[in-house]
């Protein structure tokens, strides 16, 4: 908030600019201090013999003492004097004894500044005079002649002379300018100077420096002078007694206090203000010498407190301050004079908070319920209160006697006198018919005093202080009294700003009873400056639910605002001066005389938001969503909290579209009048509704708009942007109510009471509970619900890479044809791009296999349905990969309805029917493809040379079933299939849920292949479900990776297929070497119980390279069956890879061998 | 003894002010409204420095010239505020202390009529009865 720059400024505007008094006059007014009391006491040193005129050398020492005295140099003051100036005369005599004496007063008003500024504690004669001048004699004579004649002039006083002779010579170390030494002290002598007060300016380099040596011994000087004066007054004191000298031990404290304060001995200065005002608070007080008492008590406080402050010991100096104010704050004096009494308080009160106010700037540091703003509030209140004596006691003093008994209150001799009776020290006032003028004299300067001006710096000063230590609602108090005083000063304006800028914290805070007084004072001034907008918006507060004015003034406030807006001026507030309310009858004639041409000053709108109105306000949309073919509906209720019923011109609800505010208008034709009589009723214009706005009080109003919503508004919300109801007549003046956002006021919106409903019994039949209404500024505007059936029809699960469908059956149940139908397919939005890039939508089946299709379908025109007709589409997904999908079917239309009960409002509303399913994809067959040794045994590696078989097992998981129409082999080069031709094994095979197919294929791999790992290639299955004219789809599967391993020794094995027992069999054993070098073999054939055999049982010999050796065994079998062939064993030690086992793996372990058959035998 | 008893809600706002009856009652709202600067500015700063629980009675909010102002604030953050003549030498600590317990007592039983909602403004006579009893003069 920029208020406080505001209020500064004002104060600002305020504060006298007239220079400071000068020093030594007595301020007019009790209590003010004197610039000689302000001012810090410092020594005064006075320099002759300085021509700073003609003698640059002089202006230069002379610059080098005054000028840019900094903080850190001695505290001094420094005066050029001609040699020859008078001093303030000294009594002539020193007085012996003061039994005789009867002192006039306690303190002059001459004597601070005389020590201040007129009587030096240090004369300096300076002097130009070299140590080896030629005419010494004649030089040393002028010099003592100069010194004399200061001597003279200071009459007696016990100043101190010193000399310093300004020297063109720089000086030589001391001790070794014999002439010198002599010299001086012969001018010291000629002189009567001590050694210790001749100095030495030499006029070279470094002045300043100079300077300041000299300033020290100077200060020493004045110090020694001042202490003196202090042991020389303090010597009084013997010579005083308690009966007739009791003002005298009062000055004489102060005087030793202020010598010291000169010497700055601030500790002994201290003590003795302290004594002084002991012995001030002995004096016996009357109601003549009050004054004087009480303007002594000021400044002996004033001291005492600003050098408790200064010793850093602010407790002492508040503690002092509150001694003083409780002995004084009584002691009013005389009664016809009590403002004097205040005025005094008042400014003992803010002398105080600027003492404190300079220390804190010093440093140091306050609380929050101490500091400077207490005092100038205090201050303030007491100068309130002078105001207020003022009134009551200088009615009467209305010009001033003559002879004016007042003449030369500036000029008296002791301070705090009265004017008329100066010197006088008894009970009794001389002259009975003289203290009547005088103070009739005083009462009539006191009635021209503009109080205002001394209490609004006053109240600003603090509300500066409270903001600054975070006292918020101080400050607010202050700025209203403050506020009240600019009223009180008739400046109305900055009262109505003023006032008006806290009314709001007050609002928020619900302290009613405070706000009501701010706003009469308001609505005064708002009277009194003719403003019409302030006064309707104070008025309208005034008469509010909260307002704590009493029935009869809100009636007549409401008449008031009645007339206001009816365009004629208002009755004058209660309480206003009289001229302001003429001045302000003028006003208001001006403004209703002649009403503005401009709409903008007729029609005014007022923010419910910011006030406690005494019209209530609740809108709301009846139901939280409409549907683009159903009517919006808002309901307004108001209540009014008024004595008297009102009438409103016009009640309009603003949308946040604006085309609809045209059908939320009513119009009250009637004119405003206080009671309901029945004048001619204007037939309102055209588009809006006329209606009855006549509130009575405390009863709620319903008003009810209802409108189409517009095509383009669907999908949105719509808002209440603002209600606004309009008081008075729109051509001439009217105030226009408007509540942001459908209602709510300042207080709604704050009270914990009206934000929670709260209901005790049921509400009376007829009678709206107005806390029950919810204001609803917000509604949604949707889609009118379609009438249209989409089934479908499918069979879930989706089998991954098929071609899935769905048909979809798109009936029209709605009572009419539908337009501009569309259907949008397939996925929905909004999924994984993994789901995306894996799901291909089409309506042609075959379409999905020639390549990539799009994931969904859009647009796709169903044209002109008629009712009750239906659309069959198929749609075709293909997904790639497992997972759950959501696909969704939409079907967006156009149909004509009629929204509302009225003929011909027929409205295009677009539906949209929505279809969605979650598809499941499931694999639709598990295939396990593994390799064999020709034994059928599981292999994980091949031999070149050496076929191998391939088995896929092909196991249905789909629910459904499902036929393979073709598998293929897509082999690599590295393998062949031994059979020329191939052809599937499992063609045309219809598998069911968890039945199993395989096939079967030998292989071998290729010649010239490298070793290592090699993949086979792949493996497709052609398949479709069973039971649906589909086309069928491929499915490709890797084949897996197999190891080939060259071997050293091959060996292969000839055998029959079986054999017969007794029947000899042949079964030859060839052994190859693939190796480059010769190998050599010992093989050994084992012994077996069912073969009896011939041929080599152990046998050595060796291979080439690339060479084969046949071993050729007779087998003769014993036994029938499946019978254990006798074990081949090879050893062949140069190559270590060949293991033995290998043998066993390659070559049959068993043969079938057929028993003899009978009938055989027999025949053979 | 007291010349105004005052009751403020935990939003701030005043649920019952009496004050002896005097021709600037309003004085007394300014009073008792602006020495909520203090009462605020002293439960947070004890809200800050413990945990441990916060003595309800906040003692002399600050002396002005003429009055007293005591300060006490219940656990759901109820003000009382007691405001008593500074030429009342006679009020001690302990006398204000005694005073808030019984207003405090009074609130809560005021506060245990059900016919009450919290929040309104108080209008019990036995509440109106206990705080007359406070503002005798002796």
């Amino acid at each position: 908030m920029d208020e406080q720059e505001d209020v500064a400024a004002v104060a600002a505007a305020v504060q006298p600019t007239s220079p400071p008094p000068p020093i030594g006059r007595p301020s007019p007014g009790p209590g003010n201090l004197s610039a000689a009391i302000t001012t810090r006491p410092v020594g005064l040193v006075v320099l002759t013999g300085l021509d700073v005129t003609y003698n640059a050398i002089h202006r230069a020492i002379w610059d080098s003492f005054s000028a840019n005295r900094r903080p850190d140099r001695v505290p001094l003051n420094f005066k050029t004097l001609p040699a020859d100036h008078e001093y303030p005369k000294c009594r002539s005599k020193q007085r012996t004894s003061y039994e005789w004496y009867i002192p006039k007063g306690i303190l002059k008003t001459s004597w601070m500044k005389k020590h201040q500024e007129d009587i030096p504690g240090l004369v300096v004669v300076f002097y130009d005079l070299d140590w080896d001048e030629q005419q010494w004699k004649e030089k040393q004579m002028e010099c003592a002649t100069r010194v004399e004649v200061v001597r003279t002039s200071l009459h007696g006083r016990g100043s101190k002379v010193a000399v310093v002779l300004i020297q063109k010579n720089a000086p030589l170390p001391p001790g070794e300018d014999v002439v010198a030494a002599e010299r001086a002290a012969a001018l010291c002598a000629a002189c009567e100077l001590s050694a210790k007060s001749l100095f030495v300016l030499p006029c070279v380099d470094h002045l300043l420096g100079y300077t300041i040596r000299l300033e020290n011994a100077f200060y020493e000087l004045t110090q020694a002078y001042y202490h003196g004066e202090a042991r020389r007054v303090k010597a009084h004191k013997e010579f005083l007694n308690k009966t007739t000298h009791q003002l005298l031990f009062v000055r004489h404290a102060f005087k030793v206090g202020f010598f010291n304060e000169l010497k700055q001995d601030t500790h002994n200065a201290l003590k003795q203000y302290k004594a002084s005002y002991v012995h001030l608070t002995e004096i016996r007080a009357h109601d003549t010498n009050m004054l004087e008492i009480k303007s002594i008590a000021g400044f002996l406080n004033y001291k005492i407190c600003r050098l408790c402050f200064f010793h850093n010991s602010p407790l002492d100096a508040i503690s002092q301050f509150r001694k003083h104010v409780d002995l004084f704050k009584n002691k009013i004096g005389c009664a016809e004079l009590a403002f004097e009494h205040s005025a005094w308080m008042s400014k003992q009160f803010s002398i105080f908070g600027d003492l404190f106010d300079d220390a804190i700037k010093l440093g140091l540091t306050a609380i929050m319920t101490q500091h400077p703003g207490f005092y100038y509030q205090q201050a303030a209140n007491h100068a309130i209160a002078r105001k207020q004596l003022c009134r009551g006691l200088c009615l009467a003093a209305t010009s001033m006697p003559s002879p004016d008994p007042l003449e030369g209150m500036h000029h008296l001799e002791f301070w705090g006198q009265r004017p008329w009776r100066q010197g006088h020290q008894s009970i009794d006032p001389p002259d009975p018919q003289k203290e009547k003028e005088g103070i009739l004299a005083l009462q009539y300067l006191e009635s021209t005093v503009d109080h205002s001006w001394i209490i609004i710096p006053l109240l600003s000063s603090a509300v500066a202080q409270f903001k600054k230590y975070k006292s918020a609602r101080m400050k607010r108090y202050l700025m209203v009294q403050m506020g009240e005083e600019y009223y009180h000063a008739k400046d109305y304006s900055k009262a109505l700003t003023l006032l008006g800028r806290v009314t709001w914290d007050y609002r928020l805070e619900r302290w009613w009873q405070l706000l009501t007084s701010i706003l009469v004072t308001s609505l005064r001034c708002a009277y009194l400056v003719a403003s019409v907008e302030e006064y309707v918006t104070i008025s309208l507060e005034l008469l509010g639910r909260y307002s704590q004015s009493p029935p009869d003034e809100k009636t007549r406030v409401q008449m008031n605002l009645v007339r206001v807006l009816s365009n004629n001026p208002p009755e004058p507030e209660h309480g206003c001066a009289t001229d302001a309310v003429e001045k302000a009858k003028l006003l208001w004639k001006n403004k209703t005389g002649n009403p503005s041409q401009d709409e903008s000053s007729r029609v005014f709108p007022i923010e419910m938001r910011n006030l406690v109105p005494f019209v209530e306000c609740k809108a709301k949309f009846t139901s939280t969503r409409f549907t683009a073919d159903s009517l919006v509906k808002i309901e307004v209720y108001l209540r009014s909290s008024c004595q008297f019923p009102v009438r409103f011109s016009r009640l309009s609800v603003n949308l946040s579209n604006q085309e609809y505010n045209s059908h939320c208008v009513i119009v009250d034709g009637q004119p405003l009048q206080l009671s309901g009589d029945t004048g001619h009723v204007t037939t309102p214009n055209n588009t809006s509704q006329s209606g009855d706005l006549f509130l009575k009080p405390w009863e709620v109003a319903l008003y009810s708009f209802q409108f189409v919503p517009l095509p383009d508004d669907i999908g949105k919300k719509l808002e209440i942007a603002s209600v606004s109801l309009a008081f008075g007549d729109e051509n001439a003046r009217c105030a226009l109510l408007v509540w942001a956002a459908g209602g709510y006021d300042a207080a709604s919106l704050t009270s914990p009471l009206e934000s929670i409903p709260q209901k005790r019994g049921p509400t009376k039949h007829g009678e709206i509970d107005w806390n029950a209404i919810r204001v609803e500024p917000h509604t949604s505007i949707m889609c009118r619900p379609s009438r249209l059936m989409i089934k479908l029809d499918q069979q879930p699960p989706c089998l991954e890479n098929e071609i899935y469908h769905v048909r979809i059956v798109i009936s029209n149940e709605e009572d009419v044809s539908i337009s501009d139908a569309s259907l949008t397919m397939g996925l929905s939005e909004g999924q994984e791009i993994g789901i995306e890039e894996s799901t291909e939508v089409s309506h042609d089946a075959e379409l999905l296999l020639d390549g990539k299709q799009p994931s969904r379908l859009k647009g796709i025109t169903l044209g002109v349905m008629e009712a009750k007709s239906k659309i069959e589409r198929d749609l075709y997904i293909r997904c790639t990969k497992l997972d759950v999908r959501s696909i969704s079917v939409r079907v967006s239309y156009k149909v004509e309805v009629n929204a509302g009960s009225s003929e011909g409002s027929n409205v295009t509303c677009t539906c949209y029917q929505d279809q969605a399913f979650r598809l499941e994809t499931v694999t639709p067959f598990d295939v396990t493809i593994r390799m064999a040794s020709l034994k059928f045994e599981a292999v994980d590696q091949v031999h070149p040379d050496h076929p191998f078989l391939l088995m896929t097992d092909i196991k249905c998981l789909s629910p459904w079933p499902i036929t393979i129409i073709d598998s293929t082999l897509i082999l690599n080069d590295h393998v062949r299939a031994t059979d020329e031709k191939q052809e599937s094994q499992v063609a045309k095979v219809t598998l069911k849920t968890s039945e199993n197919a395989t096939e079967c294929i030998c292989m071998e791999s290729q010649p010239e292949t490298a070793h290592g790992l090699i993949s086979l290639g792949s493996y497709a299955i052609e398949w479709k479900r069973a039971d649906l004219k589909l086309p069928a789809v491929k499915t490709v599967l890797p084949l897996p990776e197999v190891t080939l391993q060259q071997l050293p020794i091959y060996i292969t094995s000839d055998l029959p297929p079986f054999g017969l027992v007794r029947a000899p069999l042949l079964a030859q054993y060839q052994v190859s070497n693939k190796t480059s070098i010769v190998q050599s073999v010992e093989a050994c054939m084992e012994p077996s119980d069912a073969f009896m055999f011939s041929g080599h049982k152990q046998i050595f010999f060796r291979i080439l390279p690339s060479g084969q050796q046949t071993l050729t065994y007779n087998l003769y079998p014993l036994v029938p069956g499946y019978v254990k062939l006798p074990k081949l064993k090879l050893k062949v030690p140069y190559a270590p890879q060949f293991r033995e086992d290998f043998v066993s793996k390659i070559l049959p372990t068993h043969i079938f061998i057929k028993p003899q058959g009978k009938d055989l035998a027999v025949a053979s | 003894m007291a010349v105004c008893v005052a009751v403020i809600a935990k939003e701030n706002y005043p649920l019952y002010i009496r004050t002896i009856p005097t021709e600037n009652e309003l004085k007394f709202h300014y009073t008792v409204h602006t020495c909520l600067d203090v009462i605020e500015e002293k439960v947070s700063s004890v809200g800050k420095s413990s945990n441990d629980l916060r003595e309800l009675y906040l003692g002399l909010l600050y002396p002005t010239e003429d009055y007293k102002v005591y300060g006490y604030v219940t656990n759901t953050k109820v003000k009382f505020v007691i405001v008593v003549e500074s030429s009342n030498t006679q009020m001690r600590d302990n006398e204000i202390r005694n005073m808030f317990k019984t207003l405090h007592n009074a609130y809560v039983d005021m506060l245990c009529n059900p016919f009450y909602t919290p929040g309104e403004n108080v209008k019990s006579k036995a509440f109106d009865n206990t705080v007359n009893q406070m503002m005798i003069q002796d």
